[in-house]
């Protein structure tokens, strides 16, 4: 059978959709749906999948034993470390370091930076990764970063959109020190020489995020975490901080008593092991976006496999706000190449529509990400307006088109060049014609717990970015992250520098911890083959696995 | 598919091939692509990437992003009966029939090392970390072989005369794969003399906007401390209040 033919990138039958969405075009210019009230909102969140039925449990583990969480994430948490005091010498030690950070996108690499700027020598800081330096989600955060800096803007403003987005389960600490720091770290990008977008008189581009009262997002066109990524390693490898790739860390190490004193590293090519004793460990590990929780694709990097909140709960750190999970309202859904790649929001502050297969605007296009996501379930699953894609997914259009309209002829190229680019290797022209949507898994919103300086309830540990949790209580708002990865990595980089001068006492390495974990999963009587961190996921062809063998064991 | 399943695990079903790997029996359109060399049937709709995974593979290098921002998954391959190199990002570029390809995931390049806020804003900036630079033959294979499509040998030849504008406007998309850098034969480092270009241009180029520094200072001076101690305190009653009340700026 021949392949299905595409005009300009879509099948005819979905050519038909788009011819009504044309149509209604000129008239939804001038139109945007209301916005839901309160209630409305409460109503159509039911179909979210943090709200659905299925999907979680209660975890029978650990400091917070009894909380509920997604099924995906627990599976880890309710399961056996990857290595045991019998697997490995500890008296050999490869790295002896002040500050040990583990993970090295925006957050990890940050705070090297901050720590270094703090007076700890380069050579006292090591920053591990489990692929690249650079292999996260931040280098692929697409829409902007917020910060409360214009005149009629404020931290209160910015503070309260966050916390109402976040269902008013946000750390308050936490978050003052969040909008606090944000002007602070827009000015250290620019002395950096990070090149945000501009107005003609020098302002900046401040754009709509979802769920924001004021325009306070600063972009560089749709590379916003491309740039802010690119000039930070820039500077971070100006400075010479030592740092090693391919070394996922498999376990932290503690002296016994809850402190803890290093990890244990691993070649992810020759499977050889290194131990790293450190005064100071800070976890930037980022999310869990590749654990698909509850079936959807997802926007995250391969690397996004919860392993830091795994990490840090066998050493008995509290976590919080992990019942809730963030899909991103817009998602690529065709062509199947790039399904659940991010389309990000700022799109939609540009002027694109939510439109339905017969090109009705639907939904007010920037409620907050939880809601937007929902109203798109139910425009596909409860009132069937959706469009279902060859391979029978299905997603409601975008129509990308009105941005030109609203913003003129040649807007697209410039502030979407990743988006344009993306589409065009599948010979959608997205000046033209609308995308199809749906909601994609995104953001971790909860973590391992932290005060406003990163620290976790176990001595010796720090969290910053999106392993943490608190900062963004039940739902993130967009702009938020970047931030957060910065405003964070650089407040542990201070806090690490300054508890590792005044810390001195001898660090002993153990894995008692990982015994004691061991306990508590055999007294609550799991009985699993699961063994986490889980470091990548798999997507090898089944009919292979079938007949793999290995003859080197 | 199953009409009993609710809507949570019909879009699951409707989305497994992208989540747990594809399933051979779902697929119509298979071609064969030869991984260094070795050939594998696969499914037409996939990545390099995905399709690899496909046939087996594990990766732990030459992967990142997996959506075409980190510049990990370099690829160059040639299609059968074509004499020309191409080069694209593993996870952006649909497999085609005959393609026989080798990902390079590693360019060995030197970086220079420098202090941007001691740097002077002139083309010497660039002539003394990256003299090779003026050994750029204009022969444009860089560009030829950019996955984004950018006008690579155009930016290096800015870059050389000073022109830090066009050369960091035009290097902007850059992702930093390498692939410039390996295949020009006068062994420049496009992508790092980019980076330096960029960083020059973003720090002298744009002063701080007023507001900014203004804003900076007020929250130096505790400006708003009061008001945002207050705010922490708030009850989750009097918080909704306050969200529900909140004046939203005029589009």
């Amino acid at each position: 059978m021949a392949e299905m033919k595409l005009i300009g990138g879509y099948p005819e039958y979905m050519r038909k959709s788009i011819k009504k969405v044309e149509e209604t075009r000129m008239k939804r210019k001038d139109y945007t749906p209301p916005a839901f009230t309160p209630e409305e909102q409460k109503e159509v969140l039911q179909l979210h999948p943090d709200f659905a039925p299925g999907g979680k449990r209660k975890l029978s583990i650990g400091p917070n034993k009894g909380d509920v969480g997604p099924i995906e994430v627990l599976d880890l948490l309710e399961a056996y470390p990857l290595i045991e005091e019998k697997d490995v010498n500890l008296s050999n030690i490869d790295f002896s370091t002040e500050i040990l950070i583990i993970g090295g996108g925006l957050a990890g690499t940050t705070a090297a930076i901050w720590a270094n700027e703090s007076g700890v020598k380069t050579k006292d800081i090591l920053l591990t990764n489990k692929l690249r330096h650079g292999d996260a989600n931040s280098i692929m955060a697409e829409g902007g970063t917020q910060a409360a800096d214009r005149p009629n803007d404020s931290l209160f403003r910015h503070y309260l959109d966050t916390i109402g987005g976040g269902h008013y389960a946000n750390k308050p600490d936490v978050l003052n020190a969040l909008v606090n720091d944000a002007p602070f770290i827009i000015q250290w990008l620019l002395k950096l020489g990070a090149i945000i977008d501009r107005e003609e008189n020098g302002d900046f581009v401040e754009k709509w995020g979802g769920g924001t009262s004021v325009r306070r997002l600063h972009s560089c066109r749709d590379y916003t975490g491309l740039e802010e990524f690119r000039v930070i390693r820039d500077e971070f490898r100006n400075r010479e901080i030592p740092c090693i790739e391919h070394y996922p860390t498999v376990e932290l190490l503690t002296n016994g008593k809850g402190r803890v004193t290093g990890a244990v590293l691993w070649n992810i090519e020759t499977g050889e092991y290194k131990i790293v004793k450190s005064k100071a460990t800070i976890l930037a590990t980022g999310g869990f976006g590749r654990l698909h929780i509850r079936g959807f694709p997802t926007t995250n990097h391969y690397g996004a496999t919860c392993d830091g909140v795994v990490l840090a709960y066998h050493v008995g750190a509290k976590l919080r706000d992990i019942d809730t999970v963030q899909y991103h309202p817009t998602g690529a859904a065709y062509p199947i190449q790039i399904v659940g790649y991010l389309l990000t929001e700022k799109l939609r502050s540009s002027g694109a529509q939510p439109v339905n297969k017969d090109g009705e605007a639907f939904v007010f296009p920037l409620e907050p990400r939880d809601v937007e996501a929902s109203s798109f379930i139910k425009e596909c699953y409860v009132k069937e307006k959706g469009i279902t894609t060859p391979t029978g997914l299905r997603g409601i259009w975008l129509d990308t088109p009105l941005i030109e309209i609203k913003n003129g002829d040649g807007y697209i190229d410039k502030a979407f060049p990743g988006m344009r680019r993306m589409y065009n290797r599948f010979d959608i022209d997205i000046r033209k014609d609308p995308v199809l949507v749906f909601p994609t898994l995104h953001y971790q919103n909860g973590g391992v717990e932290t005060d406003p300086w990163g620290k976790t309830s176990v001595e010796g540990l720090w969290v910053a970015g999106e392993v943490s949790g608190g900062v963004h209580g039940k739902n993130r708002l967009m702009g938020n992250s970047t931030l957060d990865t910065m405003v964070f990595g650089r407040r542990a980089g201070i806090s690490t520098a300054e508890y590792v001068k005044n810390n001195n006492t001898t660090l002993k390495l153990t894995l008692e911890h990982t015994k004691k974990y061991i306990k508590q999963l055999k007294d609550a009587g799991i009985k699993t083959d699961r063994r986490a961190p889980i470091l990548l996921p798999d997507y090898r062809g089944k009919a292979v696995l079938a007949r793999m063998i290995d003859v080197f064991q | 598919m199953n009409k009993k399943m609710n809507i949570m695990d019909r879009i699951a079903d409707s989305a497994k091939s992208v989540t747990t790997g594809v399933d051979a029996k779902d697929i119509e359109h298979w071609v064969t692509i030869y991984v260094m060399g070795r050939a594998y049937e696969v499914p037409a709709d996939l990545t390099i990437l995905t399709a690899m995974e496909f046939a087996g593979y594990k990766f732990v290098r030459g992967v990142g992003c997996r959506q075409g921002f980190c510049g990990a998954c370099s690829t160059i391959y040639r299609k059968k009966g074509d004499y020309k190199l191409q080069t694209g990002m593993a996870c952006q570029t649909r497999v085609e029939d005959g393609m026989y390809l080798v990902q390079i995931p590693f360019v060995p390049a030197e970086k220079a090392i420098y202090d941007i806020s001691k740097e002077s804003y002139d083309v010497n900036a660039i002539l003394k970390h990256y003299p090779e630079i003026a050994r750029c033959v204009s022969c444009n294979t860089c560009t030829k072989a950019c996955p984004q499509d950018l006008e690579v040998m155009d930016y290096v030849q800015a870059a050389l005369k000073g022109d830090f504008k066009k050369a960091a406007e035009e290097s902007f998309d850059c992702i930093q794969c390498g692939l410039c850098a390996a295949r020009c034969p006068s062994e420049l480092v496009q992508y790092h003399i980019a980076q330096l270009a960029r960083r020059m241009y973003g720090r002298y180029e744009f002063p701080e906007p007023d507001y900014l520094k203004k804003r900076v200072k007020e929250i130096d001076m505790g400006k708003f401390n009061k008001e945002m101690e207050k705010i922490m305190k708030a009850s989750k009653k009097e918080l909704v209040k306050l969200y529900a009340e909140r004046e939203r700026e005029s589009d």
